[in-house]
């Protein structure tokens, strides 16, 4: 597939943990609005590789450019502010707050308004915090999440916190959304749920997706194209009907010798 | 009819909703716009009440004895300080013991500041209180700021314990530094409390000192509170509540730490360093020795028993621990052993230092809201009335 403006670059990194090559040599591409599966056996990197996206591991080698800016150079609050976000694999929440409050940290770096101007809450401050209420609305309708508007995140039931921690990430307006495991424990009709929420942020929204994730069945029905790792090791990058036909996938998946 | 002729003057469906509120007639819960909503008094029951309550609060002030005034007043100063504590305690997570250190420099800048100026002590005259108590604060606040890179390296007890070592350091130099505070067993004359020109701290032709302390402590207290709840409710409250709840993923997004950490820690020792200022201005008398690690267990105890990260909650536990103290002093009286005197054991200060513990104990166990989780108990309880659930 041709990518004729490459939204990130994934270039020859390198990371290890004290002798454990975390990701080994791991490059690609992500265009715009398209979305990227990232799958391979537990230990395999991937979360590695969305934690060096949002700077909280550093690589010993290679280049990250995103929106052509080096990444490697940000700390993790500048990456957010530049529009990459990203779920968690275990869901990362604030759990004492509400969902709206949840949503409107995501937020946070779209406000100016200053510490005076919050404690007056007026003018500026007054103005941006309901103009954030309504943009945030947009996301509580998007994702359905209007029965649990008032509830504090904690007192949710799981799949609905995993769909909380997306419209975290959304409410940040983002230009890449990195999605690490979001249907990981969740029965069937969740799992429906958040495959129709992906498909519509890459269709509808327009944002590009990295998506990690075990759930083979939805991988290689949403995504345009599937890189499969095996021990930090890049071991094929293609669309989904290549790679599950490539010989080297089917042995780091079933452990055969194709 | 205002408000019909505004609401039909306005698009009747703005794409995004403003302040304008198209109001019901007959259904006062309706509500029309986000602002109405994001309210800080969002119901018609809450804003009377609180109306009722602010009004009952200046009535108090002709309706008490002065000595009464003079407790309440300093329950309110208290509560400026625990709402201080609450914002870096309780909203963004940082547990300190230090409290009772910014409290003192409070106290000290405002003494300082507004003292004679060729006294035995450091003094700069300056006795207009929005002078001093803004300088008070705004040292209080730097001293914060310094500190605070401690809170971006350590967490939880690890910070309580470097925090608690800042109330010892600041002991030992406020005994010390005799020039500025007099010294232990000596002490020095308090911040002068003049408002454009007008002593407060003497009786005159508006009232006796303890009615116009009185008046100037409860509107302060309404003014910091209304302001922490504007903080708590704006983006930085909002950071402040992502450190405390989960650090790693308020960076990943887009919460820089340690400018919140830096910030909250520099808010919290504003409030600590007002109320300092204005404590001992209601006594007229300052002593070194009372910066001490119970004043910091005061504070906590008055945001664990109030109820942690919530501005309500600090004004009532600071309201219990000030008005336990009358009747703890009573208790030599009442209670043969128990001695008014501190050389003897058990004393009334000991007393209370195991009397806070002890709420601090219960109130963790039983109500972990403490009193604020109280009241929605019972506000639920009379919610569902005559149903139990």
């Amino acid at each position: 597939m041709a990518l004729m403006t490459a939204l990130l670059t994934f270039e020859d990194v390198h990371l290890s943990f004290a002798g454990v090559k975390a990701v080994d040599g791991v490059s690609f591409q992500v265009g715009q609005a398209e979305l990227l599966a990232i799958i391979g056996p537990n230990g395999a990197g991937k979360t590695s590789i969305f934690n060096v996206l949002s700077g909280v591991y550093r690589p010993q080698s290679g280049r990250v450019t995103f929106l052509g800016e080096d990444l490697l150079l940000k700390r993790p609050h500048e990456i957010a502010a530049m529009g990459l976000a990203r779920t968690f694999q275990n869901v990362e929440l604030f759990h004492n707050l509400t969902v709206l409050d949840n949503l409107m940290l995501g937020r946070h770096h779209h406000f100016g308004y200053g510490a005076f101007a919050a404690v007056l809450w007026y003018g500026r401050a007054r103005r941006a915090e309901l103009a954030a209420r309504a943009k945030v609305e947009d996301i509580i309708d998007f994702l359905e999440l209007e029965a649990w508007r008032r509830h504090p995140v904690r007192l949710l039931p799981y799949g609905i916190q995993k769909r909380v921690e997306l419209g975290r990430a959304l409410a940040m307006e983002p230009r890449l959304l990195l999605l690490d495991e979001p249907v990981a424990g969740m029965n069937l009709e969740e799992t429906e749920d958040m495959a129709r929420f992906v498909l519509d942020i890459r269709d509808e929204l327009g944002i590009p997706v990295v998506l990690v994730e075990h759930d083979m069945g939805l991988v290689m029905d949403l995504a345009d194209r599937v890189l499969v790792l095996d021990f930090g090791r890049p071991v094929a990058l293609g669309s989904p009907a290549e790679v599950q036909q490539d010989p080297k996938v089917i042995e780091a998946y079933l452990g055969g010798t194709a | 009819m205002t408000e019909t002729t505004r609401s039909a003057a306005a698009p009747a469906a703005p794409d995004i909703p403003t302040g304008r509120s198209h109001r019901v007639r007959g259904r006062p819960l309706l509500y029309t716009s986000y602002a109405q909503d994001m309210a800080l008094l969002d119901t018609r029951a809450k804003r009377v009440w609180t109306g009722l309550l602010v009004v009952l609060a200046f009535a108090l002030t002709v309706l008490l004895q002065d000595r009464s005034l003079e407790v309440l007043a300093t329950a309110y100063v208290m509560a400026i300080g625990a709402i201080g504590l609450n914002i870096v305690t309780g909203y963004a997570g940082q547990v300190s013991l230090g409290h009772a250190f910014f409290v003192a420099i409070g106290a000290y800048t405002a003494a300082a500041l507004s003292g004679p100026v060729d006294g035995q002590r450091l003094g700069y005259g300056i006795a207009e209180i929005w002078i001093w108590l803004p300088a008070a604060g705004l040292v209080a606040a730097a001293a914060g700021v310094l500190v605070a890179p401690l809170a971006t390296r350590l967490r939880g007890l690890y910070l309580a314990i470097v925090t608690l070592g800042l109330v010892f350091l600041g002991e030992h130099i406020f005994k010390e530094w005799q020039e500025l505070t007099g010294g232990p067993g000596v002490g020095r004359e308090a911040a002068v409390p003049q408002l454009f020109g007008v002593r407060l701290d003497q009786d005159g032709p508006l009232g006796t000192k303890e009615q116009l302390l009185y008046t100037l402590m409860l509107a302060l207290l309404i003014v910091f509170a209304v302001a922490a709840r504007n903080l708590a409710r704006s983006r930085i409250g909002r950071a402040f509540a992502a450190v405390r709840d989960r650090d790693i993923a308020a960076e990943v997004i887009g919460v820089p730490l340690t400018r919140y950490k830096v910030l909250a820690f520099g808010i919290s020792s504003f409030y600590a360093g007002c109320a300092g200022g204005l404590l001992y201005t209601i006594s007229g008398y300052v002593e070194p020795g009372s910066f001490s690690l119970l004043m910091s267990v005061q504070f906590i105890a008055m945001v664990l028993i109030g109820g942690v990260a919530t501005v309500s909650g600090s004004i009532a536990g600071a309201l219990f621990i000030t008005l336990l103290q009358p009747l703890t002093r009573s208790l030599p009286s009442l209670v043969p052993f128990v001695s008014g005197d501190t050389t003897q054991t058990p004393n009334v200060f000991q007393v209370e230092t195991v009397l806070y513990g002890l709420l601090i104990v219960l109130f963790l166990i039983f109500e972990p809201r403490g009193l604020f989780g109280l009241w929605i108990r019972i506000r639920n309880y009379w919610k569902s009335w005559p149903f139990s659930y």
